[in-house]
């Protein structure tokens, strides 16, 4: 009998995504041991303390110019793209986790459990703290502490917020990781699902609107498990095409087998409709608006910006690496997935009356401009892509920020009506709703026309003439409601019930500043980061 | 018996999985339609490891096996949470979000 062999394991290369699950199963283990009081403020110190030393441990291998290597038994692959795409997801993380812990703006944060516990909590806020007895028993079976007894640990618990999140979001956060870095397809299956159930969870967890967060949930939950059951019996067909998972054994079968090709094509077309719908690209993305709209806009702000920079970098990776041999069989069906990514996403967004279906809507046409990016498979068209999530992920993240802040009696007044002069209350918000509103448009100075320009010139260079004209058409349509809600703000009288805009706590004031700070700088002085994606390639 | 019977099975079962996703109003049953999918996938992969002589799909149909039972306890209590506020488990009724 041969003794086994152990695949080795690259633990420097490694270090980040170690980082980010140890500290997501200590999380759990707090949550398990820690008392209520406090609890919340140790899982957000831990939270931040993963994230910020992952990237530090990022950084470090970035600039140590250590090889690209696959490790595991070559089930992930941590090459320049992949360090790169690391260091976004992890820099975009920051901010999100930040927006998640704030409290100022809602007392006991934006998140709750149990619908029991809410309705106590409005019991309570109707009839007033004296008259709540049957409030609080009802509560007793859900407050997570033994016993009726507890009330002062039931009231530490809603002051103190709902912890679950940070568990949940640094599982996600570590299975996106994972998902931009697998090397064959098996563990990119097994990374789309350890991203996509917390997230689930995350969804239907908001404070106000309970039903509106819960169906998002449900629609979430029931779409994202059927578009990976689509991935998985591509994963199948390819499988049975390659006798292999691994990406690059995929590509080397493509170039030359004498296997039938329907096998080849349905694979790579049942891959690439699970990985469109995570990055909820054109046909594909019937969830997002439901989804963005219904989930608490923190997480709708962490969902926006990860979810789509971890979709694409699988995206990317599988195009170069698995289906770089047969880009001309499948080139001219993604033309059309773009083209109707892009179209849908700006006229669906002309009919939009809730600002973050608006902003989802833009992000379906965004994900059109980053398709015309990531089909290029060039070096050029890699760039382009990776610098365009990293402007767009930093944009996105302010701009559901200051969603927050815009509040009427009914928690976050989300209705365009609703921030109709707007400019005359909050001037600094609206101030930076505008500049974020016109980077999404691609206005010169803002992150968002260095990256536009950037893919567009890759997806030129490529050959992809008519795609980029109807991109800079579809790019004018959308300008036109990124603009109608600038216009609303400064050129219309406030309503006399109008929303608020709650004054920010320091946490969503340091992820609102991040974000516009990023946005601008990116679209200042380019020349760094851009310096950086230029060189990196991947490891095939 | 020819492999290929089993791979038509297979196709035949994930293809009646995702006509019950589209078709069916109440959430367990499409969530068990996407079950029936998920599992139609892991008798595709058995057989392609018999056909193409290594162990490989075996070992992937256990991790399809883990994966569908997590995702099945996270389903569930997602479905159970919008019954104990709507007492109704189809998904129809869930219409707030649209357009």
């Amino acid at each position: 009998m041969t003794a086994p062999t152990f695949p080795s394991i690259d633990y420097a290369a490694l270090a980040p995504v170690l980082v980010v699950f140890g500290a997501a199963c200590l999380a759990v283990l707090f949550e398990a041991v820690l008392p209520l009081r406090g609890r919340s403020r140790v899982q957000l110190g831990l939270t931040l303390v993963a994230v910020v030393a992952a990237l530090v441990a990022v950084v470090a291998r970035a600039t140590s110019g250590a090889p690209a290597v696959s490790t595991l038994a070559e089930a992930l692959a941590v090459d320049g793209p992949a360090l790169f795409l690391w260091g976004t997801l992890l820099a975009l993380a920051l901010p999100s986790v930040l927006l998640m812990a704030d409290r100022s703006v809602e007392p006991g944060g934006a998140f709750v459990a149990d619908p029991v516990a809410l309705a106590e909590v409005e019991a309570e806020s109707r009839v007033g703290v004296g008259a709540s007895r049957g409030g609080s028993r009802s509560a007793g079976t859900s407050g997570g502490s033994a016993g009726g007894g507890g009330r002062g640990a039931r009231d530490a618990a809603r002051a103190e917020g709902h912890t679950e999140i940070y568990p949940l979001l640094l599982f996600a956060l570590g299975g996106m990781m994972v998902f931009c870095a697998a090397d064959d397809l098996l563990t990119m299956f097994v990374a789309l699902e350890v991203l996509s159930i917390p997230l689930y969870l995350l969804c239907g967890l908001a404070r106000r609107r309970r039903l509106m967060s819960q169906e998002s949930a449900v629609k979430y939950f029931l779409l994202g498990a059927f578009s990976s059951a689509f991935f998985l019996y591509g994963l199948a067909l390819l499988y049975g095409y390659a006798d292999s998972v691994k990406l690059s054994d995929i590509s080397l079968a493509a170039a030359g087998s004498l296997r039938p090709d329907s096998l080849l094509f349905a694979g790579i077309a049942l891959v690439v409709v699970g990985l469109m719908f995570k990055a909820s690209v054109g046909p594909f993305h019937t969830w997002t608006p439901d989804v963005y709209q219904g989930a608490p806009t923190s997480v709708t702000a962490f969902m926006a910006a990860c979810t789509k920079v971890a979709a694409f970098g699988a995206i990317l990776r599988v195009f170069t690496v698995a289906f770089g041999s047969t880009v001309w069989e499948w080139r001219g069906v993604l033309w059309v997935v773009a083209i109707i990514s892009m179209v849908v996403g700006a006229v669906l967004g002309l009919t939009q009356t809730d600002v973050k279906r608006m902003i989802a809507y833009s992000s379906v046409a965004h994900a059109g401009f980053l398709l015309l990016g990531a089909m290029a498979i060039t070096p050029a068209g890699l760039s382009a892509t990776l610098f365009y999530l990293l402007a767009y992920g930093f944009t996105t993240v302010a701009l559901f920020g200051l969603v927050s802040l815009v509040r009427g009696p009914e928690g976050e007044a989300t209705h365009l009506s609703a921030w109709a002069g707007l400019a005359k209350r909050a001037p600094v918000a609206a101030a930076a709703v505008t500049f974020l509103m016109l980077a999404l448009a691609g206005i010169p100075l803002t992150s968002g026309f260095t990256a536009k320009f950037a893919v567009f010139s890759a997806a030129l260079a490529d050959g992809m003439t008519p795609l980029v004209i109807v991109a800079l058409v579809v790019s004018a349509v959308a300008a036109f409601f990124y603009l109608r809600l600038i216009v609303l703000m400064y050129f219309s009288e406030p309503a006399a019930d109008g929303p608020t805009v709650s004054v920010p706590g320091p946490f969503t004031t340091v992820a609102i500043t991040l974000g516009v700070v990023v946005t601008l700088l990116l679209g200042v002085v380019p020349t760094a980061v851009l310096g950086w994606v230029e060189g990196l390639s991947f490891l095939t | 018996m020819s492999p290929t019977a089993y791979l038509l099975l297979s196709a035949l079962l994930f293809a009646i999985g995702a006509v019950g996703v589209l078709v069916r109003r109440n959430a367990i049953i499409v969530f068990m339609c996407v079950e029936l999918m998920l599992n139609a996938v892991n008798l595709t992969l058995v057989t392609f490891s018999r056909i193409n002589g290594s162990l490989d799909g075996q070992i992937m149909a256990f991790f399809v096996i883990v994966v569908a039972a997590a995702e099945v306890v996270v389903g569930l209590s997602i479905i159970m949470a919008i019954f104990r506020t709507r007492r109704t488990t189809s998904v129809d009724d869930a219409n707030l979000l649209k357009y």
